[in-house]
């Protein structure tokens, strides 16, 4: 062992990592937002839609769930052109993750769903409420309770996963992590400091989310 | 199958026009005819139990006329209005509507003052103040008024089923309907719950009542009603339908129920 370390040059480079990150923390945080809005339309669909909707919809899960989030990058980023479909690295990446957590999101939005018992509708319908007043007071937060931990799980691996779109040079963490080692020739500094970042990233993330769970969907016990 | 002409006890204000009325009400779960030809009409003011073997209809019966189930022929009346599948404005006839479920159904994320107040503020418009105020009167009325702010998970099911009664309440529905409504609970906390209805009889309330707790129907029923297989088999006073039964059905369930409750 004769390698010297030398973080120095890669610290040099912080103002790139910093960017990096938060290209990374906002591609995720925009994934998050509209794969969210996939999932919610998709778990309607799959729970009160006609017969050919849910058939489209288990498809479109199943064939995300059942291939790599590589191949489904590559398959937006070079396989979509030659249909004249054609987008910037950033975007096919934004697309790439929301079309991968929508598909997971639906199934985990699903569950919420249909975790709220029949009889806690029927009781809403028997007061006199209307569907609207249903949902947005008897549902909707028994509802993000029960789903809450799985979504916030499926948050932070999406963000983990982003990295995965360095491969198509859209300029979140990893990539820049890349430009930096090819320019140093320090590997080991780089990707040390990038697994540290990834790492805080997670345990901050983590943190915050159970904070919210505790002070706003805490249920009561006996 | 005894006619209602024959076995609707007089009672007071019988002379207006009905507040439940069902004529020739058919159901059905596919191909399952758990319906048929129903024909019932209930005064204002009037209580009625009804019982039968599980399976019979009689669950599905009271829950038509909120329409949580449809029916598919025949007609439901409730004060004047004429409920069905698809009705537009089916809410505005629910609110007038209370209904007790056997397993208690409160809203978990909230506790049992807000139980209460939920559907007053929202259904009705009334002033978080007003309906507060309201709430607590019934939870006293229901004798829990120290549980207010507990959530569901933290009552026993005598106080939750209290507290389901209460909630509706809270509505000042014209029309109650039980559907078995001590049947989950632990034989200790029956009677806490019977007596809340026996009070809530007392007080006038039109009322109908899907329980095998005979005790409750000699004491407070104006006619008890017998179903089987989906039919109205037999309408009678209580004494009469204690003492007397016509059908051979009727005897045959009462003598299995009045065995197993230890009468």
């Amino acid at each position: 062992m004769s390698y010297e370390f030398d973080f120095a040059s890669v610290f040099e480079a912080w103002p790139e990592l910093l960017h990096g990150l938060i290209n990374s923390l906002v591609l995720s945080a925009a994934a998050m937002a509209i794969g969210m809005i996939v999932a919610v339309a998709g778990a309607l669909g799959k729970t009160s839609g006609p017969k050919w909707l849910v058939w489209i919809i288990d498809g479109y899960i199943e064939l995300i769930r059942n291939t790599p989030f590589l191949i489904q990058i590559f398959m937006i980023y070079f396989g979509l052109p030659s249909l004249g479909l054609k987008f910037s690295s950033n975007t096919a990446a934004l697309i790439a993750l929301v079309v991968n957590v929508g598909a997971y999101g639906i199934e985990i939005i699903r569950a919420g769903i249909e975790s709220i018992q029949k009889g806690q509708v029927e009781a809403g319908k028997s007061l006199g409420m209307r569907p609207l007043q249903i949902f947005r007071y008897i549902i909707l937060k028994p509802a993000i309770q029960a789903i809450y931990p799985s979504l916030t799980s499926q948050f932070i691996l999406l963000m983990l996963n982003s990295s995965v779109c360095s491969v198509i040079a859209a300029t979140e963490l990893t990539a820049i992590a890349g430009d930096i080692q090819s320019r140093t020739f320090r590997s080991f500094e780089v990707y040390f400091i990038v697994t540290c970042m990834y790492l805080g990233l997670s345990i901050f993330f983590w943190t915050a989310f159970a904070a919210i769970e505790r002070t706003f969907l805490r249920k009561p016990t006996r | 199958m005894a006619s209602e002409a024959t076995a609707t006890k007089p009672v007071a204000r019988s002379d207006e026009a009905p507040i439940i009325q069902m004529r020739k009400v058919d159901k059905f779960y596919g191909d399952f005819h758990v319906l048929r030809n129903i024909d019932l009409s209930v005064t204002r003011g009037e209580r009625i139990v009804i019982c039968g073997p599980s399976g019979s209809g009689k669950s599905t019966l009271i829950r038509c006329l909120n329409q949580l189930e449809e029916h598919q022929s025949g007609e439901i009346v409730i004060d004047g209005t004429t409920v069905h599948a698809g009705l537009r404005g089916i809410e505005d006839v629910r609110r007038e509507i209370g209904m007790v479920f056997q397993s208690f159904n409160l809203f978990p994320h909230l506790t049992a003052l807000e139980n209460c107040t939920l559907a007053p503020m929202k259904v009705r418009g009334i002033p978080r103040a007003e309906a507060e105020a309201a709430a607590r009167i019934m939870l006293e009325r229901v004798h829990i008024p120290e549980q207010a702010m507990k959530f569901p998970i933290q009552l026993s099911g005598g106080q939750q089923q209290r507290v389901a009664i209460a909630r509706s309440l809270c509505m000042n529905p014209k029309i109650m309907l039980f559907d078995e409504p001590t049947s989950a609970l632990d034989p200790e906390m029956v009677s806490e719950v019977l007596d809340v209805m026996v009070e809530l009889a007392e007080s006038g309330m039109t009322m109908l009542v899907v329980t095998h707790e005979m005790g409750f129907a000699r004491k407070v029923a104006d006619r008890v009603i017998f179903m089987d297989a989906g039919e109205i088999v037999e309408v009678a006073p209580p004494e009469q339908f204690f003492r007397a039964p016509e059908n051979e059905r009727t005897r045959k369930f009462l003598g299995q129920i009045l065995h197993t409750a230890g009468h």
